[in-house]
């Protein structure tokens, strides 16, 4: 192939690419830019009304964010969701592809719907139902709990309490769409390595551990990247179920910006969290892949 | 959510609009125009039934009234600011009108109001009034009234050795021991939320501090006005007086009231609907509503929050004199009264008040005294970010975390820190304007 016709090939790639070149500088590239550069400005509510009053400040609003005490707190719950609520869910999703991919087990298909019927039901009416579950007085939890004598606890409203209820359902909620695709990432492990290690007298346990496990390794490890970047995102299911509260124990970073951006109309300083959020996801993820690397 | 009856109003309009269409084209008629309004929560459902008369009334103007809840209101104003999609009129809480006005998205009322033959600047309560009032220009048009009196039970207060309740602040606070000492342990004179700001600035108004100054660019809860009307709030907790709870920790206020956890308790009007709903029969005796105290040594009423709903017209509207009109209509006393029928929202003429529905309605007489006393808060955009970091302020004292005079001094840093642009702005305008 003379080099001539690779560069025509190479221009003609280009043009093909165009379009999606387009759309990614319009709709990520810019917005990303913009909202650099507002987190570098004043822009607040007397901005909205009249552009020219927002000022320059330089890197004021993150020094701001870095001494205030709100801003830390979201940062420990949203820390507080990503490493409790994320491992948990990963491990119940991949109880559940287990489950779903064991032959001896009946109404796969069934259980299949089943487990993934929250992840596309919409949250908002799952968190009325769950505000139910989770009422002190008449919810089922307590009601359960209260069987085993164990005193009802105000889930929603006990600052101690809040979070892990907020975990819990998204975890419920959320699980289905990972279990799906780790149930992909088992169906392509080759049956013969199992029935070789069998041969070789491997019981369940340690066909797990070198077969089962390395061979779901790449999926599980897209799975967990995807759902920490998910989970440090967390805005929905505090902002149904609790605003952020008890006493701000439920406010994540997400929902910290909202409330900054269009509850007090701080559109600098709301950017401002945006731009930390990406940096701490990115160091999550850069963390993640470096300890995958070091088991491999 | 689309319910049939809505169904059936669409195919009215649609069939309607097209004949009209029709009409129009054929001989050239004079056109009804449509205006926007936005209307808050339940009142949303109730006042179609009297926009309807006004569309009776005025052939040429239909009005669209779309509901809206609050929870949403205010994003859902600003994002139409901000997309150019506001309606011709809405009702706005009157906290929020500073906000707008400084947006400049409102239309001044003042020359529509000297000319308009119905509307009297007297007929209203001046503080309300007031709350409309920007640089010396009106933006709003009170619609009803909204302020703090104390509801408390009668049988309580009696038993405690007190016919009538003080009506200053020490002989208050005698009342609230008598009473917290009668009732035993779990039992209060009185329940004041920790985690809202309306009764810590409340007394802070009532002793004449003005909460900001410099022209409402820096914060004085530090100095002595505040912190007197601070320390007597905090003291109610630290003898027992009031239990140092959130709202949400009090699972279900009516039925602690019914049960005697509290006596006394300071809340709005709308408390006056549900204390008739949700209390038991033989309760609704027992129970009444009182002005608040004032300081010792001032003339009472003690001063009250001057809240409520405004009427505004968007300064971007092509049918400004359509939208004055329905204001005009709702502002009638007979309209007034119909609406606090349909609504229980109190009216903000003093001339809807004579009617006999209000006039014998013995528990909302303390609203018709309360609202002849009431001021503004600060009339800044910034009001609500400061009145939430006031009773973050208060609920540190009370759990004592730290000391009062701290407190203070931290809270007034960082008022004037969320003041700082508005600084920024009144000086520009200073040197602008010398």
């Amino acid at each position: 192939m003379s080099s001539g016709l690779a560069r025509k090939k190479a221009r003609a790639a280009w043009w093909f690419l165009t379009p999606a070149l387009v759309l990614l500088a319009l709709f990520f590239v810019l917005p990303v830019a913009a909202g650099l550069l507002l987190s570098l400005t004043d822009f607040d509510i007397y901005a909205v009304g009249d552009p020219s009053v927002a000022r320059f400040v330089g890197l004021k609003n993150y020094a701001h964010l870095l001494s205030d005490g709100t801003f830390w707190r979201a940062v420990g719950n949203t820390l507080q969701f990503v490493l409790i609520g994320g491992p948990l869910s990963l491990a119940v999703s991949l109880a559940a592809a287990l489950l779903l991919n064991e032959k001896a087990v009946r109404l796969r298909g069934l259980l299949r719907t089943v487990y993934f019927a929250p992840v596309v039901t919409t949250l908002v009416s799952v968190a009325i139902v769950w505000r139910y579950l989770y009422h002190p007085r008449y919810g089922l939890l307590n009601f359960l709990l209260g069987q085993i004598g164990v005193d009802p606890i105000d889930w929603l409203g006990d600052p101690n309490w809040a979070m892990p209820a907020i975990i819990l359902l998204a975890v419920w909620k959320n699980f289905g769409y990972n279990m799906l695709i780790l149930l992909a990432g088992l169906q392509v492990i080759p049956r013969e390595l199992y029935e070789a290690a069998s041969i070789d007298g491997a019981g369940p346990w340690r066909r797990f551990r070198h077969i089962t496990l390395p061979g779901l390794a790449p999926t599980f490890l897209f799975v967990s990247v995807t759902t920490m970047i998910g989970y440090f995102q967390v805005f929905a299911e505090p902002y149904v179920m609790t605003q952020g509260g008890p006493l701000g124990a439920t406010r994540s970073l997400v929902l910290f910006m909202y409330e900054e951006g269009f509850r007090w109309w701080r559109m600098g300083m709301a950017s401002a969290v945006a731009v930390l959020l990406l940096v701490i996801t990115l160091i999550g993820t850069l963390i993640q892949l470096r300890l995958d690397r070091r088991e491999a | 959510m689309i319910r049939a009856n809505d169904w059936r109003g669409l195919c009215v309009a649609v069939i309607g609009s097209l004949l009209l269409g029709i009409g129009a084209c054929a001989d050239g008629e004079r056109e009804s125009i449509t205006i926007r309004f936005w209307v808050m929560g339940r009142e949303g459902e109730m006042v179609q039934e009297l926009t309807r008369e006004f569309e009776a009334q005025n052939p040429g103007i239909r009005v669209d009234v779309q509901q809206i809840p609050w929870s949403a209101a205010h994003e859902k104003l600003l994002t139409a600011y901000v997309g150019r999609a506001t309606p011709d009129l809405t009702q706005l809480g009157n906290t929020w009108v500073p906000e707008f006005a400084a947006l400049r998205a409102l239309a001044p009322l003042d020359a529509l109001v000297d000319e308009s033959p119905q509307i009297d600047p007297n007929d209203h309560f001046p503080g309300i009034w007031d709350t409309n009032v920007l640089d010396g220009e009106l933006f709003g048009l009170p619609w009803y009234v909204d302020t703090r009196v104390l509801f408390y039970r009668t049988d309580l207060l009696r038993g405690a050795g007190y016919e009538s309740m003080p009506t200053h602040w020490s002989g208050w606070r005698d009342a609230l021991r008598a009473v917290t000492d009668r009732g035993g342990p779990g039992r209060y004179g009185i329940l004041l939320p920790i985690n809202e700001w309306p009764q810590p600035v409340i007394f802070g108004l009532q002793v004449g501090s003005s909460l900001l100054a410099d022209r409402d660019t820096r914060g004085v809860f530090s100095q002595p006005a505040f912190r007197e009307s601070f320390r007597f709030y905090l003291d109610l907790f630290r003898d027992g007086l009031a239990p140092p709870v959130a709202n949400n920790e009090v699972a279900n206020l009516y039925q602690e009231f019914e049960r005697g956890t509290f006596a006394m308790y300071i809340s709005g009007p709308w408390n006056l609907g549900e204390f008739r709903r949700r209390l038991p029969a033989e309760l609704q005796q027992e129970w009444s509503t009182a002005p608040l105290p004032a300081p010792d040594g001032q003339e009472g009423p003690g001063l009250s929050l001057a809240g409520g709903s405004s009427l505004v017209v968007f300064r971007s509207s092509e049918h400004q004199q359509a939208a004055w009109r329905l204001i005009e209509f709702l502002s009638q006393p007979e309209q007034q009264v119909r609406f606090f029928e349909l609504t229980g929202d109190l009216p903000a003429h003093r001339s809807a008040w004579n009617d006999p529905v209000l006039a014998n309605d013995p528990q909302a007489r303390a609203f018709a005294q309360q609202l002849e006393r009431v001021v503004p808060t600060p009339k800044i955009p910034e009001w609500e970010q400061v009145a939430n970091r006031v009773w973050e302020a208060a609920e540190q004292a009370i759990h004592g975390a730290n000391d009062v005079d701290k407190v203070l001094a931290e809270l007034d840093q960082d008022v004037d820190r969320m003041l700082a642009k508005r600084r920024w702005l009144m000086q520009q305008r200073e040197e602008e304007t010398p």
